[in-house]
């Protein structure tokens, strides 16, 4: 008799291995399945160029759930996470602001462009810390269920609104504000300078397709100073050996408790039957039984690709229909053969062991939106680089550096159509060494190797929907009990024996594990696998 | 007045941060920024390279220098081989710590002993009828620790001779660095990959420079003490005057430990000669000890939940502490954590502690005291096996 599983995790991600991870703690007999030959999808090492490691994607660990660290003991099987001890902004005019966690010295540096903020400033991180603190049960247990009358989602809510109803009024306007505001205005009402602004703002904007000065966008400042409060202390941050290590190191704790992986194990779709899924049959036609099917994959691809419109209920197709993709970032990674160093801070510092923004002015966030609204990538686009090899030796050769470039504006949907992007891929790649060589003069001469990603080529290579790094955009609506569709957001989907467990389910995109970690749990306290 | 050591030429120009302690009454760093995060991070990504010239360094050496040793330590120390360190510690009469350290066989009758506290009196004391001679090297000595997992390759790049890259764990051998000739050994006090470089004082700022030249590459940091407490506490590593206290300042039975009491049973020997305390080891052995030393990690939910119920998120210092608080079982006070801090790495909050030996079961819950806004609470803890953080590279 075939062989059968308990799960099939599709899809070898970050959450589909935490999934996996604890359905085999808990004794499960499970099978995760991946279609490339690198374990990871977009929280991936690979080395691109000899002696260079890329974080090909994902490049900086942002909110990995110190929980799940714990649970699975994942530095034990490899993890270790380093700090970002910098946000710098270079600008074109020579000047730059660096902010350290060194409160006195990031007060002198925001003062020599502006003395109110120098103080607001930490006024404005209290109060963040604040609404990070009643916002956190949000992204640590299952979306609330308003509308169900069972007493346990009841219990819930009202556990919930107690918590929500223990916050002062002043910081409850606060929230309603950053609920409906966006980020650029939000953070008018605070400060001046747009050194602070500008940075600040675009973090609101990171991987949807919408402005500074898009309402809603406040709200995404918050995860910022999440990190301050989860015990994880300072947990933005690079992954020792780029963020592929976090998923080896998920991987080899879910091999740990037993589960098995395979890589180049391509799907191509889930088997269905007697209305519910019962296994999957692989791109060369092998079939795999199991119990339960739990999808890590973006849910446009799980529901429309690979399970079939004719297996779901019309409403809950129209609804995944409507679930915005639309990925407006790229990303280029650069080998370069020696320290970059900024003509604003020339040589090596502390600088360099954080994070860049190349993002002088709010209105140089606008100005590269309005390019990606009318279907072209930015010509001179918000970047956000890294330098991974300043604090982790282990990703170039001694003496040699990675550069990594998160790119925005680049739309998925270009005016000449999404598969002309190859076309435009070099030119895009060409854009973003001339922004950043503008703050780093010899940047050009440096470069031993070149890795673009279009919005395109994360779709075609990592599997991402209209290469939306989060599997959707993490606009409001499309959060906590609307992801990805109203009445589906606890992981379970309309197919029965068919569950999710990726980036498109609560609580959403980054590298944080807790998507996977709870669908295991929903499904394990169900008994449900 | 603390005394500049060896290095202090450099280590006071890099110091910006001005933050400074006294150790073994030399000037020693706490941490060159303001933060000392990034020489942690450094030890363990990278390499972090450290003045350790402040402790105390002997050489004894002569016919008996192997009896002599064997008999002042609980380790059984003939049994080193040649160029092999051993770590220990060393008793009085009643089986009680005096002080911890390593001892190298430089030599078939030449070692070298480290150690915390000035011993050179009670050496001597007990050298009579040997024919050794202990010198107290302390000040010739100029040392460094170079720790992380790039150490290796920073050796080798900047070491002539001596085929640093093959030593063995707890193994040491001669080199030569920038002309000058250091002994090198494969110790510290981090728990990770490491080495120990012992070097002529005088010639120690041309090592110095050498060694950092050639750890730019690998990103190394100059580390200081406050990120070595992290390292040190991950590693389950005790320290005198924090976790145990020399039998020689104690004023009562009470405050003197045993081996066996502080983690340290592995390293007594008691099958062989006569050696100091031999008699009352053995009789503890048999009949078993009054502590026992463990590992706590501090239940996280709980601690959080207790700093929520005061309308805070939870509040720890990135800084090792090692201020003694209690330990109780369900009320009764069983020992005390005499030091612990939040590991990075380890996303948990550790700490090293004292206990009846019947509560040192792995898994048994305890409860340590913590104290949010004035009040003192409980939170539970979980006695654990150290070290806590324990990687492969540490012996690969």
């Amino acid at each position: 008799m075939a062989q059968t599983w308990d799960a099939i995790i599709v899809g070898g991600g970050h959450n589909g291995l935490v999934c996996a991870a604890y359905l085999a703690k808990a004794g499960r007999k499970v099978l995760v399945l991946e279609r490339r030959h690198v374990l990871g999808g977009a929280a991936v090492s690979e080395e691109v160029h000899p002696g260079f490691t890329f974080s090909v994607c994902s490049y900086v660990v942002s909110l990995l759930r110190p929980w799940i660290i714990r649970d699975l003991q994942l530095s034990r099987f490899g993890l270790e996470l380093i700090p970002l001890e910098c946000s710098f902004l270079p600008l074109p005019d020579g000047r730059s602001l660096a902010r350290w966690d060194d409160a006195e010295r990031t007060r002198r540096e925001i003062a020599g462009f502006s003395q109110r903020d120098s103080e607001v400033y930490p006024e404005f991180g209290q109060a963040m810390a604040q609404m990070a603190r009643v916002v956190k049960p949000l992204i640590d247990a299952p979306a609330p269920k308003p509308g169900s009358l069972h007493p346990r989602d009841l219990a819930e809510l009202l556990k919930l609104g107690k918590h929500i109803g223990g916050v002062s009024a002043e910081h409850r306007l606060l929230l309603s504000k950053m609920m409906t505001m966006s980020a650029a205005d939000f953070l008018d009402e605070w400060f001046e300078s747009d050194v602070l602004k500008a940075p600040m703002s675009v973090s609101g904007i990171i991987g949807t397709f919408q402005g500074v000065r898009s309402p809603g966008t406040a709200y995404v400042l918050l995860h910022h100073y999440m990190g301050e409060i989860d015990g994880a202390f300072r947990s933005w941050g690079f992954s020792k050996g780029g963020t592929g290590q976090i998923s080896n190191a998920i991987a080899a704790a879910a091999r740990h408790y037993g589960a098995e992986i395979r890589t180049e194990a391509a799907i191509d779709h889930v088997m269905v039957s007697g209305g519910r899924a019962t296994g999957v049959v692989l791109e060369d036609g092998t079939e795999l039984r199991a119990k339960t099917v739990v999808s890590s994959v973006d849910p446009n691809r799980t529901f429309l690709k690979m399970v079939g419109k004719q297996h779901l209920p019309d409403d809950f197709v129209t609804q995944i229909g409507r679930y915005k993709l639309r990925g407006s970032s790229g990303k280029v990674n650069l080998a370069v053969d020696r320290l970059p160093s900024f003509s604003s801070r020339p040589g090596l510092g502390g600088h360099l062991r954080g994070d860049i923004a190349i993002c002088p002015s709010v209105e140089y966030l606008e100005r590269a939106y309005d390019q990606a609204k009318y279907g072209e990538f930015s010509s001179r686009p918000y970047l956000n680089v890294v330098v991974p090899s300043v604090v982790d030796p282990s990703v170039a050769p001694p003496g040699q550096h990675v550069i990594s470039c998160f790119v925005q504006y680049a739309p998925y949907n270009l005016k000449t159509g999404p598969e002309s992007w190859p076309e435009h891929r070099e030119a895009f790649g060409d854009a973003v060494v001339d922004t950043l060589a503008e703050y780093v003069p010899d940047l050009k001469e440096s470069i031993l190797h070149r890795q673009v990603l279009t919005p395109w080529d994360l779709e075609q290579e990592f599997g991402l929907t209209e290469g939306n790094i989060f599997h959707g955009e993490l606009s409001l609506e499309q959060l906590a009990f609307q992801r990805p569709a109203p009445g589906w957001a606890h992981y379970k989907t309309p197919l029965n024996a068919l569950w999710m467990c990726g980036s498109g389910t609560h609580p959403g995109g980054g590298i944080m594990g807790a998507c996977g970690a709870l669908a295991a749990r929903a499904m394990l306290t169900g008994r449900h696998v | 007045m603390p005394l500049p050591s060896p290095f202090h030429q450099r280590t006071s120009e890099l110091c910006t941060s001005l933050l400074w302690k006294e150790w073994a009454g030399y000037y020693a760093v706490c941490s060159y920024g303001m933060s000392h995060e990034p020489e942690y991070h450094a030890v363990r990504q990278s390499a972090g390279m450290l003045d350790v010239s402040p402790l105390y360094k002997f050489d004894v050496i002569g016919p008996d220098a192997t009896e002599f040793l064997a008999f002042v330590s609980a380790r059984n120390v003939g049994k080193l081989k040649l160029g092999q360190v051993g770590y220990g510690c060393w008793c009085d009469e009643h089986g009680k710590v005096l002080d911890d350290g390593t001892v190298t066989r430089w030599g078939e009758q030449a070692y070298r002993v480290t150690s915390a506290d000035p011993s050179y009196a009670w050496f001597s004391r007990h050298s009579r009828g040997f024919d050794v001679q202990v010198k107290d090297v302390s000040s010739d000595v100029a040392a460094l620790a170079l720790q992380g997992p790039r150490a290796r390759q920073i050796l080798e790049d900047v070491c002539d001779g001596g085929d640093v890259g093959d030593l063995r764990f707890f193994y040491g051998t001669h080199s030569k660095i920038a002309g000058v000739r250091v002994d090198v050994t494969r110790t510290g006090y981090t728990g990770d990959l490491g080495y120990e470089l012992w070097m002529p004082a005088q010639e120690a700022l041309k090592v110095w420079d050498a060694v950092m030249e050639a750890g730019k590459p690998h990103a190394m940091l100059p580390l200081g003490l406050d990120a070595l407490d992290v390292c040190r506490v991950e590693a389950g590593f005790i320290l005198l005057g924090v976790d145990y206290f020399s039998a020689r300042r104690c004023m009562t039975d009470v405050q003197k430990s045993t081996p066996y009491e502080l983690g340290l049973g592995w390293t007594v020997h008691t099958k062989r000669g006569p050696f100091l305390g031999r008699d009352a080891l053995r009789r503890e052995k048999s009949t078993g000890s009054v502590w026992a030393l463990v590992g706590l990690v501090v239940d996280w939910d709980e601690l959080e939940g207790l700093y929520n119920s005061f309308g805070l998120p939870p509040q720890l210092s990135s800084h090792a502490w090692r201020t003694a608080v209690p330990v109780y079982d369900q009320g009764s006070q069983v020992g005390q954590a005499t030091s612990g801090g939040w590991s990075p790495i380890l996303k948990k909050n550790l700490a090293l502690a004292s206990v009846h030996a019947a509560h040192a079961v792995p898994g048994k819950r305890l409860q340590i005291e913590v104290t949010v806004e004035f009040q003192r609470r409980k939170v539970s803890a979980t006695v654990t096996e150290t070290p806590f953080f324990n990687p492969d590279r540490k012996r690969a």
